[in-house]
């Protein structure tokens, strides 16, 4: 565990951070200069063993901090409500996603890089992004490789667009629900730390989706290998982000539940990353280009329903 | 928006007056677009005409016939009206979220006008596709279109840009780069069946 001093100079480094970071708190009504001077006070007072100290001084933080929040939240129907979740700088929402890019085993995420201020901004922008680019590079793939092979039949595939954004959105907001539902629900269990808000887990199953975006443009190269490989680095840096913002949360937890959680989220994230690869990137054999009569007797005049998702067989 | 001002007397142009006014200052947008200044005539005097005749246009042009398989081709009809629609509302309201001062109509009103570059490159595109496909074909095709990308983007930015805190403007542009990169995108990707 850090040294007193090393505690003392890290709550300095953030409450200067932070100081910095709001000069102009006036767009939401939460006073945050409170915050840092709390850090401070609590660490250069702390004495004795800091194990447990920094969980009962960040305890205390947090219930200082939430309470300060519950008095000055306007409700959820007005529009400043979600304009608090927006809160952020475009130095911010770079420093997080350079922050869930390269995970350190001291660095929480959510402590470190969020600081009791989630936004919104990232996850939802991130998660757009990734769909527009799966769908954009997975079209661009067929069309590099009708150009080493003609006989592979080319079509714009617009669908996958749908498909691509909703798998996406799912994915980064219902497993973060189950997530948070499932920590609350073990929080009898838990005494010092408390979970994530629901919002807090959201940012950081968005910001750890980012690191797809490139992975997904560097698919493009059509070695199968140096795809896989490139998958694997992917997955490894965002699920260990993931794996060290949980891990303060659930090592509390029984051994048992700790493992199959922390399991179980690398696993969906593994499986997110394969289906992408195989859906989006599938190498299609060569296809006849004229399709078979059956089809073509469908009179032309019936107008075709909206394209709605469905699982595409590979063919 | 217009009110008529009728002439008693005068049933045959009663309607049409107000119609070519409403149409002169459709196309006073348009050249506005064309050639963005900071001026605030988009601003002030919003209307959403001319996004929706761009949007139609660009929807009628860009749907595949119904002949193809419904799996494989490009967007509907109507995908392309809600990509269009319900990207310029999720880009509005992100930028009111994050503390800009435009108002929702007059950044829907800059959004779908600066559709025209890709309007404009999409008829060029589809007049080059006449021609015998090919590698210059496309290349043609494809430099067409990074113009008219990079016009809609200026365009949508010089008027954007300023309704926002300068620490938050690349947060409120990156959006509507991602919005017109996507209409861009099924532009180029377009081929007639």
């Amino acid at each position: 565990m850090a040294s007193a001093d090393d505690q003392a100079f890290h709550e300095f480094e953030e409450a200067t951070n932070l100081l910095a970071e709001t000069p102009d708190a006036a767009t939401t009504s939460r006073s945050d200069q409170l915050t840092p001077q709390g850090h401070v006070a609590v660490a250069v007072g702390s004495g004795g063993s800091y194990g447990a100290e920094d969980e009962v001084e960040e305890e205390s933080d947090k219930a200082a901090l939430l309470q300060e929040k519950q008095q000055q939240q306007p409700g959820f129907w007005t529009f400043s409500y979600y304009q608090s979740f927006f809160d952020v700088d475009t130095s911010q929402v770079l420093n997080r996603i350079k922050g869930s890019l390269l995970p350190r085993p001291g660095h929480n995420f959510v402590r470190h890089h969020l600081r009791n201020r989630p936004d919104l901004y990232g996850p939802f922008w991130i998660c757009a992004t990734l769909a527009f680019v799966l769908a954009v590079t997975g079209n661009l793939t067929l069309v590099l490789a009708q150009r080493r092979d003609p006989s592979i039949h080319y079509s714009p595939q617009f669908h996958k667009v749908t498909v691509a954004g909703i798998s996406i959105y799912c994915y980064a907001w219902l497993v973060p629900l189950a997530l948070w539902g499932f920590l609350r629900w073990r929080k009898g269990v838990r005494e010092r730390m408390g979970p994530y808000t629901f919002l807090e887990t959201v940012c950081v199953y968005g910001y750890s989706l980012f690191v797809f975006i490139p992975m997904v443009v560097l698919w493009l190269i059509p070695v199968p290998w140096l795809q896989w490989l490139f998958g694997a680095l992917a997955l490894g840096l965002s699920a260990t982000g993931l794996v060290f913002t949980l891990w303060p949360v659930v090592r509390e937890d029984t051994r048992l539940v700790a493992m199959v959680l922390l399991s179980a989220v690398v696993l969906l994230h593994a499986l997110l990353a394969v289906g992408c690869k195989l859906y989006f990137f599938q190498s299609l054999p060569p296809e006849n280009v004229a399709p078979p009569p059956q089809i073509t007797s469908l009179p032309s005049n019936i107008p075709l329903p909206p394209t709605l998702p469905k699982s595409m067989a590979p063919s | 928006m217009a009110e008529a001002e009728e002439s008693p007397g005068d049933p045959g142009t009663a309607s049409s007056r107000p119609l070519m006014r409403d149409l002169k200052a459709v196309g006073k947008k348009f050249m506005h677009v064309l050639y963005p200044r900071k001026s605030n005539t988009l601003l002030r005097d919003w209307d959403l005409w001319g996004p929706l005749i761009l949007c139609v246009t660009l929807a009628l042009m860009l749907q595949r016939d119904s002949v193809d398989s419904e799996k494989d081709g490009g967007p509907q009809f109507a995908e392309v009206f809600v990509i269009v629609w319900f990207g310029a509302v999720t880009i509005t309201l992100n930028s009111k979220l994050l503390g800009g001062n435009i108002s929702f109509f007059q950044s829907l009103c800059v959004l779908g006008y600066c559709i025209l570059p890709l309007t404009v490159a999409l008829l060029i595109c589809r007049l080059v596709l006449l021609a015998d496909p090919g590698p210059v074909n496309f290349m043609v095709r494809l430099f067409v279109v990074i113009v008219m990308f990079a016009w809609s983007i200026v365009a949508s930015t010089a008027f954007l840009a300023d309704s926002q805190p300068p620490n938050r403007r690349a947060l409120a542009v990156y959006p509507v780069f991602l919005f017109y990169f996507v209409i861009s995108w099924m532009i180029l990707t377009f081929t007639p069946q």
